[in-house]
């Protein structure tokens, strides 16, 4: 007897909560996002609040890896604002009927900001460690997510292929890059995040991580440093809203756009879209950046370099496993 | 039963709609909680056809992942089992003070998140050791989280079989002449061991699903230390959902094939009068 | 008798280096920096939610299974149905699988694509990354120890007491209620603390069906791998503690238990 009540209980104890969260006398949207920018939204969602398009808006926030929270949202996590590491992950919700198809024709190309690959290594680079060259030398250890995972470590191995092509090399000789530098790597965690945290953990002797990581790292007092390399990518990050989603979330959307929230994000560590902030932040620019239009685009790359059986990454992970065995 | 003789109405025949109950509540629940997620788990893995199924299961990536924690499994709980049963005999026939404390312990690895287990061997044998002990991403390091994990359940097991084992036959033995070791293996051992036997069944069981302590502290590189519920995050990650059922199907059944097995080996046991 | 000590020096020596000096060291950092600031680390909102929402769900969870238990011991020992050796190995099954897969099938059946899934998110049901669907992981995984721990019992004593008062005149409510049930009780006590402390330690099964918003389907564990990740490692280790008194409060309730039933 005893139990049933307690069970009655609980059960109002859940009825009341669930009431508590639906009414609460204001707007509440639910932002799903990739694992990085957590610390940048969690202060940008306050300031939304302060303005008259956001007044009363209140937000539930979700961070994981990006192709991680993707699929969540596939599969019913809801979600009123998404935020992703790379376009393909916004495009999976577009064929499932969840986004809007027109979803990047803005101004910014559905972009809220950028960022590039870069090199995390140890305060003072004590393995002076400069170039993509550099990553292959014997004894580096290289630290890499899961790119079946991580949105992250699909801009590296993009990364790592498009500075190939930029120096010269054909097709065939940057993927033959890309085998050699899996064998250097030692842990692939599930996401960019994890892999930070492995790095900073004492782990290998390089890390590859967008920018804005590294200047966190460093802001949250971990010894490390960064090195921009002559080529890299331009990491573009997109965010879009669900077709459900309230008015609400396209306001978030133009605001995270506009001067204020752009510098939040430039002060964090990413480089703003918005071009009248173009000189304000100091970030490099290295001599052979490129995009990812220049590497073919994400839906060939999706298929050439991610398809689980036939990418070219899948092959390479099989031959780096097997010949370490 | 009783001989005293009973009128016409035989009492056990109100018992039948409480049979009805608890047979009804018992399938109703299981059925809801347990073998509809796992069924359909199962039609998921064969949505493909068969083919598809053992494509999936014997991806290189896949075979990698399910050797590495068949094997490493199979070699952490013969660990424990030594040492658990070394645990269970000093718990039982020894005394000290705060013994009573450490067989409390024993049950920490039940009680503890897997997630925090992960967290503490990390703090202790990671990159910020205090000893300088570093086995993090490493197979070691599997190791170490199986260890945390499986150490209860031979102590578990060994435990009442000790409490209730006779002292006569072991004192004959030694008054015989037998040395401590050849009484422990010929008079003990037989004894103890379908308890070890069935405690390590278990530990292997559990060991070949954990997750929570693995993640944070094996690196979880493919092919040389992921194990198979990674592996199959991983598929799910990838869209990969059919390969994912095929493998999770894959554990399942080996899951279900040791538990039966301990279930076998109990019946065998007390048909032996063990 | 050197062996003997050798043999303690083993068994307390592995005891140390692989459960007590790890847990030791967490409990230390956490208050590296003094109360104050453990405490802060645990009452943010996050934490406070995350603590509400794990006792929450082990408030639904165990008398769920409690009640389960007692029905399928009952079933599984005193009615020899066939196929009953098959539904204790089914009841055992959730303490071999592997969280992930308890994860992955559930989405199965309740996730937009699942069996019931669409249907039950269109008509505003939302079980998969919300409350339901994380109590149902919870329930999956600490499904089995009632059962476990009432079958023995159930076995020792025998139904003559229970045939007794039947001829007695009693109806099976009143034998289960004065007879079945007093005399199961610690078998039932066993059962709930160590389900409580399974419900309350979950991580794996609820990581992938919880959608990890913050503030709303967090849980305490999750709460930890959250703080871990964001580079507030001082965080972590106290909720760890939070979570590391839970299990010696689940400890210690086992051993006072067994102390009283002896």
């Amino acid at each position: 007897m005893r139990f049933l009540i307690l069970a009655a209980l609980a059960l109002t104890l859940v009825g009341c909560g669930g009431v508590s969260e639906a009414g609460s006398g204001g707007d509440k949207l639910t932002l799903v996002a990739y694992s990085t920018p957590r610390e940048a939204y969690a202060q940008l969602t306050k300031d939304f609040a302060k303005t008259d398009a956001g007044e009363g808006v209140s937000f539930d926030e979700s961070y994981g890896g990006s192709g991680e929270q993707s699929r969540a949202v596939e599969q019913g996590l809801p979600a009123d604002v998404v935020a992703f590491s790379l376009a393909p992950d916004v495009d999976r919700l577009v064929e499932s009927g969840q986004v809007a198809e027109t979803w990047a024709d803005d101004a910014h190309k559905g972009m809220v900001t950028s960022s590039v690959v870069v090199f995390a290594v140890r305060k003072g680079n004590p393995k002076g460690i400069k170039t993509w060259d550099d990553l292959v030398k014997d004894g580096v250890e290289v630290i890499e997510p899961n790119p079946f995972t991580s949105g992250g470590a699909r801009w590296n191995v993009m990364a790592a292929y498009g500075a190939q092509k930029k120096l010269g090399k054909s097709h065939e000789e940057s993927v033959e890059y890309l085998r050699e530098l899996f064998k250097h790597v030692s842990v692939q965690d599930k996401s960019a995040r994890e892999s930070l945290q492995t790095f900073t953990g004492g782990k290998g002797d390089v890390l590859l991580a967008y920018e804005n990581e590294a200047i966190l790292a460093q802001e949250k007092g971990e010894d490390l440093d960064y090195v921009v390399p002559d080529q890299t990518i331009l990491i573009e990050n997109p965010v879009a809203v669900t077709k459900d989603a309230p008015d609400q979330a396209a306001s978030f959307l133009d605001y995270i756009r506009a001067e204020e929230a752009q510098r939040v994000f430039g002060k964090a560590g990413y480089r703003p879209v918005n071009e009248a902030l173009a000189d304000e932040f100091q970030f490099p620019m290295p001599s052979g950046l490129f995009t990812i239009a220049d590497v073919g685009g994400w839906d060939k790359v999706q298929k050439t370099f991610f398809d689980r059986e036939d990418g070219i990454m899948a092959g390479i992970q099989r031959e780096v496993g097997g010949a370490l065995e | 039963m009783s001989s005293v003789a009973q009128p016409v109405a035989k009492p056990l025949r109100r018992r039948r709609p409480d049979a009805t109950l608890s047979l009804g509540v018992t399938t109703g629940y299981l059925s809801v909680i347990v073998l509809i997620p796992l069924a359909a788990l199962v039609l998921r893995s064969l949505e493909g056809g068969v083919g598809a199924f053992w494509d999936a299961v014997t991806e290189p990536q896949a075979v990698a992942a399910l050797k590495l924690t068949f094997a490493v499994s199979f070699g952490v709980v013969l660990i424990n089992a030594v040492f658990g049963t070394v645990i269970a005999w000093v718990l039982v026939r020894d005394s000290f003070r705060g013994k009573s404390i450490v067989n409390a312990l024993i049950d920490l690895p039940f009680a503890l998140p897997t997630i925090v287990a992960g967290l503490t061997l990390l703090a202790l044998y990671g990159p910020r050791s205090p000893i300088g002990v570093n086995v993090a991403y490493s197979t070691a390091a599997l190791i170490v989280a199986l260890l945390f994990v499986t150490l209860p359940f031979v102590v578990r097991t060994v435990q009442p079989v000790l409490l209730e084992l006779d002292r006569d036959m072991e004192e004959a033995a030694q008054s015989l002449g037998a040395t401590s070791i050849q009484t422990f293996r010929r008079v003990v051992f037989p004894n103890l061991f379908p308890a070890i036997l069935s405690g390590t069944a278990l530990g292997f069981a559990r060991s070949l699903g954990e997750f929570g302590a693995v993640v944070l502290i094996s690196g979880n590189q493919p092919f040389k230390t992921e194990v198979a519920s990674v592996y199959i995050f991983g598929q799910i990650e990838s869209d990969n959902v059919t390969g994912a059922a095929a493998v999770s199907v894959v554990l399942l059944v080996a899951s279900l094939g040791v538990l039966l097995a301990i279930g076998g080996v109990r019946r065998w046991a007390t048909r032996h009068d063990l | 008798m050197t062996s003997r000590y050798a043999l303690r020096f083993a068994a307390l020596g592995y005891l140390a280096a692989l459960l007590v000096v790890p847990v030791g060291l967490v409990v230390y950092r956490a208050f590296q920096d003094g109360v104050a600031e453990f405490i802060a680390a645990i009452t943010t909102p996050e934490a406070l939610h995350a603590l509400w929402l794990t006792i929450l769900i082990a408030l639904i969870a165990v008398p769920a299974n409690t009640v389960f238990g007692i029905f399928c011991a009952l079933a599984i020992v005193r009615r020899k149905f066939p196929g009953h050796g098959l539904v204790n190995s089914i009841v055992d099954l959730p303490l071999a699988l592997s969280p992930v897969v308890v994860g992955l099938a559930l989405i199965l059946v309740y996730g937009r694509q699942g069996w019931w899934g669409g249907w039950l998110i269109d008509n505003g049901f939302q079980v998969i990354f919300a409350l339901p669907g994380m109590v149902l992981a919870t329930i999956f995984v600490s499904l089995p120890f009632v059962v476990r721990e009432v079958v023995p019992v159930l076995r020792e004593i025998g139904d003559e007491q229970e045939e007794a008062s039947a001829t007695l005149g009693a109806s099976s409510w009143q034998t289960f209620w004065r007879v079945t049930l007093p005399a199961i009780r610690w078998g039932v006590a066993y059962g709930v603390v160590l389900t409580t402390a399974r419900a309350l330690g979950e991580f794996g099964a609820v990581s992938v069906v919880s959608g990890r918003i913050a503030g709303r389907t967090e849980t305490m564990t999750l709460h930890v791998e959250e703080r871990f990740q964001a580079f507030e490692v001082q965080d972590a280790y106290a909720a760890s503690v939070v979570l590391a008194l839970l299990a010696v409060a689940t400890l210690l309730a086992m051993t006072l238990l067994r102390k009283d039933e002896a």
